[in-house]
């Protein structure tokens, strides 16, 4: 099949799915933050590609500071970058809610036009503060390495960090959501808003820190991004197609949805990018994805219940 | 008590509710009675601030809740059941009940909402969605009194519901005034229930009270005379 034995079939197989496994990472973290946001608030949040690159920036910001001032922090920097990056793209998410989303709620085309302005302005900003060139971080040797379980196989030991970290942040934020209180007002206000009021909940500071929560979750995912690619103004523009096509294929109301979505969607793409050119293996993608929806309009994990 | 005074209430241009004033004194049970369409919900919207009144006072006490958010109403003392429940389908029924609460529920409420309504204990790990409407009107009223309100506005509670269930629910509102020592107000349009709950009565006609009585003096033909189209 395509000149390749069974055995190198088999090795691009798992090798390519190492490599579809931080693609992963990346899509199922943009598309938590923005489902979490969409599900709650209705807002189609058009800048949280951007929200993405701010969190890459900041580890880049992280990494040249440590290796400037405190070198010998270096192979340590990361792991605390990574909460830098959450904050970071958390506080400006405040920010953009309180200064901006909140004069928007229940006008969708208005959101839409505002938040791709707000994408603008932070391409710009990243521009003007970064360079039009891209940037990396210098990432900690332990992170750069491979296991090499056989001859033909090589698997990145990034990859696996990040999609333990992903994996770490999904359940941390699944506890969150079915475990403590403000989770819990979240689900209220996402089922009945208008009764979440009544029952005494603070629904619009349930927004803002839903808003909150969504970009810092994206900062995540830029901070993860830094381990495969690097990071220009436009780097979240690029992945911000992708991601909705994650939400809409899984649909906003479950997570295990966009787990499974994201899942199917990176390690799809990785596997046929291989044989395929990059384009298309998107188009493959796309027109599974085109069909599916065909057959389950409300995503794969619609849920039940009856209301 | 509660003190509404003068307030107009309407969906844009329409006004349902006119010129409207009545009191609610300390621990009494003051049910409006009104048939479809009279205004009896959009009184209450607009007493817990769904949808606001255009003009006119409301006080809790000596505080005055008019121009306040919902939740803002919840916490100064105002306890809201909805006409259709509108409990939260997808959140168990301890989820419920814990999203009307602030901060931790003692044990001792736990006890109390329990031993009103036991089918709630059983139910507990159930999703709200998929209780019966009896069941999801009791789950409603619990969701309501783990914010320790000082006044319950209940709007038609025993819409649809079996009649052995609404026995229990009128008991409970009774009780639930007795050991909280808490005023309550329900709309209804069952003059039986009316009958074993109330205090007083007022009788709502296009948004306008046209009688009063109280129950001592009540004449429950009267009342149904004034219902009949
Ligand atoms: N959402 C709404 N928009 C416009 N008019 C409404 C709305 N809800 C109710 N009304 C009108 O307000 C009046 C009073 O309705 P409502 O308060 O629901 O009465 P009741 O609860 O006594 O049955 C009715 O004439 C009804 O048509
Ligand atoms: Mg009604």
């Amino acid at each position: 099949m395509f000149g390749y034995t069974w055995s190198e079939l088999s090795s691009i197989f798992v090798m390519q799915s190492f490599s579809g496994f931080s693609l992963f990472s990346v899509l199922l973290l943009m598309a938590l933050g923005l489902a979490i946001i969409f599900g709650q608030m209705g807002v189609v949040n058009l800048a949280h590609g951007e929200f993405m690159a701010l969190g890459a920036y900041t580890v880049y910001l992280c990494s040249e500071i440590v290796h400037k001032h405190i070198p010998a922090l270096a192979p340590y920097y990361f792991i605390v970058a990574i909460v830098a990056a959450f904050f970071a793209a958390g506080l400006v998410g405040l920010f953009v809610e309180w200064s901006l989303i909140r004069f928007l709620y229940k006008r969708p085309l208005d959101t839409l036009l505002a938040t791709w302005g707000l994408s603008l302005i932070m391409q710009q900003a990243f521009r003007s503060i970064f360079g039009a060139r891209e940037v990396t971080p210098t990432l900690p040797d332990w992170l750069m390495g491979s296991f090499k379980p056989s001859a033909t196989i090589d698997i990145p030991i990034n990859g696996v960090f990040v999609m333990g970290l992903t994996l770490l942040l999904t359940f941390g934020v699944w506890l969150f959501m079915f475990r403590s209180r403000t989770g819990l007002q979240m689900r209220a206000t996402v089922q009945n808003r208008v009764m979440s009021g009544a029952v005494g909940i603070n629904t619009k500071l349930v927004d803002r820190f839903t808003f909150s929560l969504g970009c810092g979750i994206a900062g995540v995912a830029g901070a993860a991004f830094t381990t495969i690619g690097s990071t220009g103004p436009d780097s979240g523009s690029r992945y911000i197609v992708d991601t909705f096509l994650v939400v809409v294929f899984g649909g906003t109301a479950s997570l295990l949805g966009t787990v499974a979505s994201a899942f199917g969607i990176a390690q799809s793409q990785s596997i046929l990018e291989f044989f395929l050119k990059g384009t298309m293996g998107k188009v493959s993608v796309l027109t599974l994805i085109v069909i599916v929806l065909m057959i389950r309009p409300k995503g794969l994990f619609a849920s039940k219940v009856r209301s | 008590m509660l003190g509404v005074n003068n307030i107009d209430v309407g969906y844009n241009k329409s006004r349902v509710i006119h010129d409207m004033s009545f009191k609610v004194n300390p621990e009494e049970i003051l049910v409006i009675m009104g048939r479809n369409g009279m205004g009896k919900t959009t009184l209450l919207k607009s007493l817990i601030g769904i949808l606001p009144s255009t003009s006119g006072s409301i006080k809790l006490g000596d505080q005055e809740i008019a121009g306040m958010d919902s939740y803002q109403r919840v916490r100064s003392g105002i306890g809201f059941v909805p006409q259709g429940r509108m409990i939260f389908p997808s959140l168990t029924v301890t989820e419920n009940i814990l999203s009307g609460a602030r901060g931790n529920v003692a044990q001792s409420t736990w006890d109390e909402i329990y031993a009103l309504f036991p089918v709630l204990h059983e139910m507990r790990k159930r999703k709200g969605g998929n209780l019966s409407g009896g069941q999801q009107q009791q789950l409603a009223i619990a969701r309501a009194l783990v914010a320790n309100p000082k006044i319950l506005i209940l709007d038609e509670p025993t819409e649809g519901i079996q009649p052995s269930i609404i026995k229990d629910i009128g008991r409970a509102l009774k009780e639930i005034r007795n050991m909280r020592k808490i005023a309550i107000i329900v709309t209804e349009q069952v003059v039986s229930f009316m009958m074993d709950v109330c205090d007083r009565v007022l009788v709502m006609e296009r948004g306008r009270f046209i009688h009063e009585a109280y129950r001592d003096s009540l004449n429950s033909d009267k009342i149904k005379a004034l219902l009949a189209v």
